[in-house]
């Protein structure tokens, strides 16, 4: 269909080179490039108060980026609701620059009846995807739509150490559906190691009974690298994680880490928690991933379920107009039927 | 695609107490797209023979499997084939579009529109792609052109009419890079003229050339410079002559060896670094968020979509396509009624036009019965006369007869009558 007549088929035939042409500089200028545009990721982080989530959002971009931090005169107060709040820092290092956005959800978790509080977070996931979707259908877009969606949502457990609550399990049923769930085990120094373990295991079976899918989602892997990849992060999760800005001398060295009577739990050292796989996982590894995953997978399920609901089907409005300017396709199917 | 994040009054920079490790995130992208491969479409404008396909091969280090066209297409055709290339561990999809019979005929009148076509189909494959409800986008093979080279005859003097009008047409529509072909038959005072002469007029006409992109500090100047230079001077060979000892791409003329990689011979190098080590991605850039724009934006806004209505509020897409929806089966449903119109009223013409054809066919049959019977009434009348006449004939047969017998008789007693006298 609308094909230009004469055009003879495209044939993909392997062609060795004889010398060297540099194809592989594309590497670089897509390096470059991406350097000069830089980067934006929305990271949201829930769970009760309490769990250490603005610590831990500011150990892992070394620096102030939480609401908390950066708010002048914050007062730590139990809100009514649920309310979500976005906070964003431009960062950069070594030359890339990002723009990172941290949303806060406070009041998740903290009332007597917490009944369907996760319905202001779905809102505004969804919300989010609406805002790009309405940019991408405009006909003048915007060189760069901006990307506002939530790329990462960590999603704080109290260290039980037993299973997973009811709030838990609800919300990471329904959000698990929209955005990329990362689950952390915070304030993780309060278990022991073989407390820990057992504890992950749980959540695990828990998570897989109730059919809830964390990210690295098994679907979402794109080949048998991936899947090795991914599969060693899936036996790994939830991490359990410690978050400070505090640094300490230990042997000498500086190091991140919470003081206490009886010992200096060290933040970046893996035998004691394993901030630093959460670290590797979001930031020095997953990061693109997690990105992806949000563009090509959840935006684009939203967007289906939009246009369905909408009933726009624009292929059949495009295919239709083209007949009514020439008159062949239209009368042809009409003909059939008359 | 690439486009620097707007600067926001609500992001504040801050400063990284320690090392995060978001620099990798370049890397992690490369990676990404190192995996899916590259995509790279180049358009080749020229006339036969005048050396596409060779500058292809040369400029790709392979053999492309090209055969010779004939000079006699009655229209201009375009063959894409598709090639899979790999070096090193990037992977590019290379398509290459051949105009075959470009400036061959007699009437070049249409010459373009073929060009012109083509490439508006590329554009309308991935918007129909990227409006389709369960799309793929990332998996998508793109076929839009990324960069058009146009193969300038090398006569020395100017460009043709048919140059300046094919390039017009397509400066909005693609990346153009022109070059000038067989560049070794022209001498280097001859060519900077020429080149000169080929600048100001594509400047005089309008023509928008794709210029080498100065924003980015680390190749800003390489193409500043470059844009001084175009169009490039090539030439192409795939064959090899030895020079010292090394075997170089060469030409061997009787008075000398053109070699293909001296940038003092050509510009063969500067073509091959400009388009393909440093701006590739500038290029397919370019053709995403320039051209494909700007041919979605038409295309949206022939099918009657806008972003706001006459009084400059916000219309949704959706109402747009609402009422583009209702609009559609009215006009379905009118088109619908008026075949259905038209094709009782040639099912009625028909049936008198059968019943026309019977009548007249009647009218015949009796004029042929009353001839017929008029017919067998003469040859009645005939036949009877014949008999009459028959009657009459036989009557006086019989009566001369009957008088030949009886004269007979008396002429045989006369006889006896004189013997016995003459006794």
């Amino acid at each position: 269909p609308g094909r230009v007549p004469g055009l003879t088929a495209g044939v993909i035939r392997g062609a060795d080179l004889f010398g060297y042409v540099g194809i592989e500089a594309v590497l670089d200028q897509m390096r470059r490039k991406t350097m000069k545009a830089g980067f934006e990721f929305n990271i949201m982080v829930v769970g009760q108060s309490g769990l250490g989530k603005s610590t831990l959002v500011n150990t892992l971009f070394k620096s102030k980026v939480s609401r908390k931090s950066c708010t002048p005169n914050y007062e730590e107060k139990i809100s009514k609701t649920v309310k979500l709040q976005s906070v964003s820092h431009v960062i950069e290092e070594k030359g890339v620059k990002m723009k990172l956005t941290v949303i806060d959800t406070p009041g998740f978790g903290d009332q007597i009846n917490n009944e369907n509080c996760w319905e202001p977070i779905v809102k505004y996931v969804n919300e989010q995807y609406e805002k790009y979707l309405k940019e991408e259908l405009h006909v003048n877009r915007k060189r760069r739509i901006p990307d506002t969606r939530v790329h990462c949502c960590i999603y704080f457990l109290p260290a039980t150490g037993h299973w997973l609550r009811p709030i838990d399990i609800e919300f990471m049923k329904r959000l698990g559906k929209i955005v990329s769930i990362v689950p952390v085990i915070a304030k993780a120094d309060t278990l022991t190691i073989e407390e820990r373990l057992e504890f992950k295991q749980r959540i695990r079976q828990d998570l897989a009974a109730n059919g809830i899918r964390v990210y690295p989602q098994k679907e979402y892997d794109e080949d048998a690298e991936d899947r090795i990849v991914n599969d060693r992060i899936r036996e790994s999760i939830p991490f359990a994680v410690v978050g400070t800005d505090k640094e300490h001398q230990v042997n000498g060295n500086k190091v991140l880490g919470r003081k206490t009577k009886w010992g200096i739990i060290e933040v970046e050292n893996a035998a004691h928690c394993e901030f630093a796989n959460l670290r590797d996982l979001l930031i020095r590894s997953h990061l693109q991933d997690l990105k992806d995953v949000t563009h090509n997978i959840h935006y684009e399920t939203y967007r289906v379920r939009r246009l369905n609901e909408s009933n726009m089907n624009f292929s059949e409005l495009e295919l239709s107009i083209r007949p009514l300017e020439n008159g062949n396709g239209d009368k042809s199917e009409s003909e059939s039927h008359l | 695609m690439w486009e620097p994040i707007p600067k926001n009054k609500t992001a504040r920079p801050l400063s990284l107490s320690g090392h995060v490790g978001f620099d990798s995130l370049p890397h992690q992208l490369v990676n990404k797209s190192t995996c899916q491969g590259f995509c790279f479409n180049i358009l080749c404008i020229g006339e036969t023979g005048i050396g596409k396909s060779t500058l292809m091969n040369t400029l790709f280090n392979t053999n492309f499997e090209n055969f010779e066209s004939s000079h006699f297409e009655p229209n201009v055709k375009l063959s894409a084939k598709t090639y899979d290339l790999q070096e090193g561990n990037v992977r590019l999809k290379l398509t290459i579009v051949n105009t075959v019979g470009f400036g061959d005929q007699m009437n070049k009148q249409e010459s373009y529109q073929h060009i012109v076509d083509y490439i508006d189909t590329q554009f309308e494959s991935y918007l129909q792609e990227e409006l389709k409800i369960k799309r793929s986008l990332h998996n998508y093979h793109d076929s839009r052109i990324h960069a058009c080279l146009y193969f300038i005859s090398p006569s020395g003097h100017s460009l043709k009419s048919l140059d300046l009008v094919t390039m017009k047409k397509l400066d909005s529509k693609v990346n153009i890079i022109p070059v000038i072909a067989k560049a070794d038959t022209i001498s280097k005072s001859e060519l900077h003229k020429f080149k000169l002469k080929i600048m100001s007029e594509l400047v005089s006409n309008g023509v928008q050339i794709y210029q080498f992109p100065t924003d980015d500090e680390t190749v800003s100047s390489i193409n500043s410079t470059m844009n001084g230079i175009l169009p490039f001077a090539v030439v192409g060979s795939t064959e090899e002559v030895k020079i010292g000892n090394k075997m170089v791409k060469a030409r061997q003329y009787p008075w000398g060896v053109v070699q293909v990689e001296n940038e003092n011979h050509c510009d063969f190098v500067k073509l091959r670094e400009m388009l393909i080590c440093v701006n590739m991605e500038d290029l397919r850039e370019q053709t995403h968020s320039r051209h494909y724009e700007l041919y979605r934006r038409c295309k949206l806004e022939e099918m009657g979509f806008r972003d706001t209505d006459p009084e400059s509020k916000p219309v949704s897409l959706q109402e747009t396509y609402e009422s583009k929806r209702q609009e559609f089966q009215v006009e379905l449903q009118r088109k619908e009624e008026e075949m259905r119109q038209s094709f009782v009223q040639r099912v009625k013409e028909k049936e008198m036009e059968l019943k026309e054809k019977e009548r007249e066919l009647q009218t015949r049959f009796e004029q042929l019965k009353r001839m017929h019977q008029e017919e067998k009434a003469k040859l009645d009348e005939k036949r009877r006369m014949q008999e009459d006449e028959i009657n009459i004939f036989s009557k006086k047969k019989a009566a001369t007869e009957l008088l030949q017998g009886q004269t007979f008789n008396t002429n045989s007693s006369n006889l006896k009558k004189d013997k016995d006298r003459k006794k």
